[in-house]
């Protein structure tokens, strides 16, 4: 039992995190049709932000610099990249944020290298906050609970309660109708992904000490987060948050329980060979369920295309 | 747009069937692939060859889906790989069973293999184009990828599965010990794929694949299912990917799972884009210019994949026809037979560009060096001058090349630009 | 009686809450010309992309010579006989227009998925599209991409892909939607021309165009059918008068 609450919190800060990137693609998706191929590079760049500042200063200003810079940054290449392509079609602008993806990687090791950097949690959070029969909970991981909640309650709050807000969700269904009444469109655009880009920025700074911040991080996490919203459905952000959740806590559950699947076999009547190194099922006999927690998201998109192609909560068509 | 002038050719001779004009760039292809081993005889030569050929078949069956049915895949390498992994396990089981299996025909069953993995995953894949269709590719890629782990019967895990080609039945007396047979078979491979590939595009299902990628919804009012034809395309570029997948068995004889990953799926995509997408020979450029370039680059700079990664970028905001498109661009112009007023504007606008990269290339060496070097460590060598990289005279070559280099490249655009309109325009003033 | 070649009974569609299509009954005997007019948002590009399955009925059938189309999609409609344009241009912007007028002869020629033959080879298929290029006057056009060719052009390519593929029933929506007056004319006995012996199902807002062309009219309004007849029947019809052609002249003026 307590097993359980420990791995419920744990899904909960993947979950949360994965939201925080899959949020911000969703509003880019949503907006201007484009998947933004290279989201989880700036999640990377906001890691890679925040460690080099906190050589200087220490974690927290990075905590709130490097955002911001990923997003100027992401500002920057909406304005001068991907308004650009734009007028190719959709396929060349998925091509250019899948070159763009590459050349973030590549510029990440060509200043900090291809080895993970030393990039920690701050020393004030560096305790356990309590414990759940005898498992510690981390502040940190509490703490970054806190810093996704805020900012989803935050994003929520601008986009139903504000003026903004109003504009960029008669944008996301009618962006012609917007233009229209005189509203500048590309300008929303270009704030759109921006904050997209910082909200990814956002989760690289708190993710970074905990997952790890070497280059292949974000072709890591990127490919999860595309499953995530393909699953919640393109396009909707409660689909997002649900299927975020999901997988969270899917891949949580799965790397903890020691399943083995030849007790599947086992019950099926089979019996375990003498000599596994002879038999084409000897993967089976061994497969445990750890090992395939990191595929069972795509194994869940699959099933969930084949079924409903448009996602859990997609509606439109992309 | 790059479309046409192929287009072009093909109206003004409808229904007349070969003749020697069209047959001519297959003959000069097919002589050049003869005599290449014997003007570049070395075997380090003929192994950047045969990498060139699987990675031409590769990338040709990959634009029968992005250039021709419109397509984004994020994961065919899963295609040419299970092919290629398919073959090793017949390569070893020939060895271990004797079955009477000639080596040259393999490459015929990792398209078959192929193909059955693209009829599976395509019919359910290829129900959408677009983003839709880009994320299923992508999600089946990394899920088959990382199978390769965990399915070791097959995969083989982490060390892959290695085979010896030369244990099976002497081929006519050819065992292919030596790279110039496997230069040859492949040869072969290559100039049979890329024959069906481009007939493939001229039947009805391949010229209907064009007409999906431009406009699906009046496909399906002209009696066409978008999906099928869709369908179709898939299975033949899966099936041409797998052959690529056998090639690559017979000449490396290994496969890892290194060969289904993401990585090679975007490599081929890059490959593809930087030769051109709009063209059936743009992806052949593309794969010999790129194993040329990764050749190369990646034996002079470690930084090579910055620069790659710089160019696509670059290619895929100003130049989306990619090297074939560049090429096609100067057609008119030499149908009007004024190409030459675009040589001397050309110079004067290239030269300095080309001394701006080399600045800009300079300066990221320099900087590469000075952050990953070992400290004390501050000597360095480019462009076969050994210098001190802390120097503050070497910072400022490269500043120097780079910023007037841009200057003077700037300073030309304009005539460049003018003589580019002369040389597409009419005498006379009509357009 | 004969079949007619297309027959609508009781024709419902919804979205949402709101219905677009009100019950419509409609017969359209083989080889007629058939007009439907309407004020704006009346529905007739809806009842349209009912016929030709682009939307899914809420209730009622539609029947094309006899045979039920509920739940056939677009391209299964189109081997059954009916072909139809768009309000919009709608062609393949970069393929030529010699390879706009195969692609659409492809499926009727009997050709289907093959992947066997080679198209450049079928003398039937290029002396076909020459043929179809000649009707729509595009003939010194054929190897130019689609996409450069001037708007009438593209509308006539449009009617010209319409076409192509033999069928027997043509719908036709807004062929001369934002034309001056010679290119209207132009494509008028372009219409004339290439539906002879068909049966001609349009939309149209030009009034000259529907009284020159039509053998009988429909007027949509609000999503039902208030008059079918004769063009001069439907002219004197005190209802229509009211509810569009009076709308319709107030706006002119």
């Amino acid at each position: 039992m307590d097993l359980v609450v420990i791995n419920l919190i744990d899904g909960l800060v993947t979950g949360l995190l994965l939201f925080l990137l899959s949020s911000g693609l969703t509003l880019i998706f949503s907006m201007m049709g484009v998947l933004n191929f290279a989201h989880a590079s700036f999640y990377m760049l906001g890691a890679y932000f925040a460690y080099q500042i906190s050589l200087y200063v220490g974690f927290w200003p990075g905590l709130i610099i490097a955002p911001v810079l990923v997003g100027v940054l992401g500002a920057l290449v909406e304005r001068y990249g991907l308004r650009r392509v734009h007028q190719y079609g959709h396929v060349p602008e998925l091509i250019f944020t899948f070159g763009l993806a590459l050349l973030i990687e590549e510029i990440v090791q060509f200043f900090w290298g291809k080895n993970i950097v030393p990039f920690e949690e701050p020393a004030a959070l560096q305790f356990a906050l309590f414990n759940i029969g005898g498992n510690a909970v981390p502040a940190y991981k509490v703490f970054m609970i806190f810093v996704a909640i805020a900012i989803f309650l935050g994003l929520l709050y601008v986009l139903t309660k504000t003026r903004v807000g109003m504009i960029i969700q008669a944008a996301l269904s009618y962006p012609k109708t917007v233009e229209a009444l005189g509203h500048n469109v590309p300008l929303i655009f270009m704030g759109v992904f921006g904050v997209g880009t910082a909200l990814a920025g956002v989760a690289g700074v708190i993710a970074g000490p905990v997952l790890g911040t070497f280059p292949g991080m974000a072709f890591l996490l990127g490919s999860i987060v595309f499953v995530t919203i393909v699953i919640g459905g393109l396009g909707s952000l409660f689909g997002a948050l649900v299927a975020s959740l999901l997988i969270g806590w899917l891949t949580t559950f799965a790397a903890t329980y020691n399943f083995e699947f030849a007790s599947i076999l086992t019950a099926f009547g089979m019996e375990r060979p003498e000599d596994l190194s002879e038999s084409y099922l000897r993967d089976l006999w061994v497969l445990t369920l750890p090992q395939i927690g990191p595929i069972l998201p795509y194994l869940l998109m699959v099933l969930i295309l084949v079924v409903r192609p448009y996602g859990l909560f997609g509606k439109r068509d992309a | 747009m790059t479309q046409t002038a192929q287009e072009r050719a093909h109206v003004s001779a409808p229904a007349s069937g070969i003749t020697l004009s069209r047959l001519m760039p297959w003959i000069i292809a097919i002589l050049f692939l003869l005599i290449m081993p014997i003007l570049f005889g070395s075997n380090s030569a003929i192994t950047i060859m045969n990498q060139m050929m699987i990675t031409i078949v590769f990338a040709l069956a990959y634009n029968m889906l992005l250039g021709q049915g419109g397509m984004l895949s994020f994961g065919h390498a899963v295609y040419m790989g299970v092919g290629g992994f398919m073959c090793m396990h017949i390569i070893r089981m020939v060895e271990k069973y004797g079955i009477p299996l000639p080596l040259p025909v393999l490459p015929l069953f990792g398209g078959l293999f192929g193909l059955g993995l693209a009829m599976i995953i395509g019919s359910f894949s290829t129900r959408k184009a677009g983003t839709v269709f880009a994320m299923i590719s992508l999600g089946i890629g990394e899920l088959i990828a990382a199978c390769s782990v965990i399915i070791v019967v097959f995969f083989g895990g982490e060390e892959g599965i290695s085979g010896d080609r030369t244990y099976g039945l002497p081929f006519f007396g050819i065992e292919f010990l030596q790279q110039k047979e496997v230069y040859y078979l492949l040869a072969f491979w290559t100039v049979l794929s890329t024959i069906l590939m481009y007939l493939f595009s001229r039947t009805p299902v391949g010229r209907m694949a064009n007409a999906v990628r431009d406009n699906p919804e009046r496909a399906e009012f002209l009696g066409y299912s978008a999906r099928w034809v869709r369908y179709f395309s898939f299975c033949a570029s899966g099936f041409f990917a797998g052959i690529a997948g056998g090639m690559f068995a017979i000449n490396y004889e290994i496969l890892t799972g290194e060969q289904l990953s993401l990585i090679q799926s975007g490599a081929i995509l890059l490959i593809t884009f930087l030769g051109g997408v709009g063209l059936f020979f743009g992806p052949i450029i593309g794969a010999i210019v790129f194993t040329l370039l990764q050749t190369v680059l990646s034996l002079q700079t470690e930084i090579w994949q910055l620069y790659v990664g710089a160019l696509f970028v670059a290619a895929v905001m100003f130049f989306p026809g990619g090297l074939a498109g560049v090429l096609m661009m100067h057609v008119p112009a030499i149908r009007l037979g004024k190409l030459h007023l675009l040589i001397v504007p050309y110079i004067r606008t290239l030269v300095p560009a080309v001394l701006c990269i080399i600045g800009v290339a300079v300066i990221l060496e320099i900087l590469f060096h000075v952050r990953h070097s070992a400290p004390g460590d501050n000597e360095m060598t480019l462009f076969w001058i050994t210098f001190d990289s802390h120097n503050p005279v070497a910072w400022a070559i490269g500043a120097v090349l780079a910023l007037g280099g841009f200057w003077l490249a700037r300073m030309s655009a304009p005539d460049l630009r003018d003589a580019w309109h002369r040389a597409n325009t009419l005498d006379g003033g009509a357009a | 009686m004969t079949v007619p070649a297309l027959q609508l009974d009781g024709l419902r569609k919804s979205f949402g809450k709101t219905e677009i299509i009100r019950g419509i009954d409609l017969s359209i005997s083989a080889g007629e010309r058939h007009a439907v007019i309407g004020p704006n948002g009346a529905g007739k590009s809806t009842l349209f992309n009912l016929i030709t399955g682009r939307f899914p009925q809420t209730s009622g059938t539609i029947r094309l010579h006899g045979h039920d189309l509920k739940g056939l999609a677009p391209f299964e409609i189109n081997r059954m006989g009916l072909s139809r344009s768009f309000q919009i241009t709608n062609i393949f912007p970069k393929m030529s227009v010699f390879e706009n007028v195969r692609c659409s002869l492809l499926w009727s020629q009997g050709y289907k998925y093959s992947f066997w033959n080679m198209v450049s080879r079928s003398r039937e298929l290029t002396e076909g599209a020459m043929e179809i290029l000649d009707q729509i006057n595009l003939t010194s056009r054929a190897e130019l991409p689609a996409g450069v060719l001037s708007y009438a052009e593209q509308r006539a390519l449009e009617i010209g892909i319409t076409i192509a593929g033999g069928a027997d029933v043509i719908m036709l929506d807004e062929p001369t939607a934002g034309m001056s007056h010679s290119e209207t004319d132009y494509i008028v006995e372009l219409i004339r021309k290439v539906t002879e012996d068909k049966t001609l199902v349009m939309v149209e807002h030009d009034m000259g165009v529907v009284f020159g062309l039509a053998d009988r009219i429909s007027v949509l309004v609000y999503g039902e059918i208030i008059a079918t007849g004769r063009p001069e029947d439907v002219r004197g019809d005190p209802k229509v008068q009211e509810a569009y052609l009076g709308a319709a002249l107030e706006a002119e003026h």
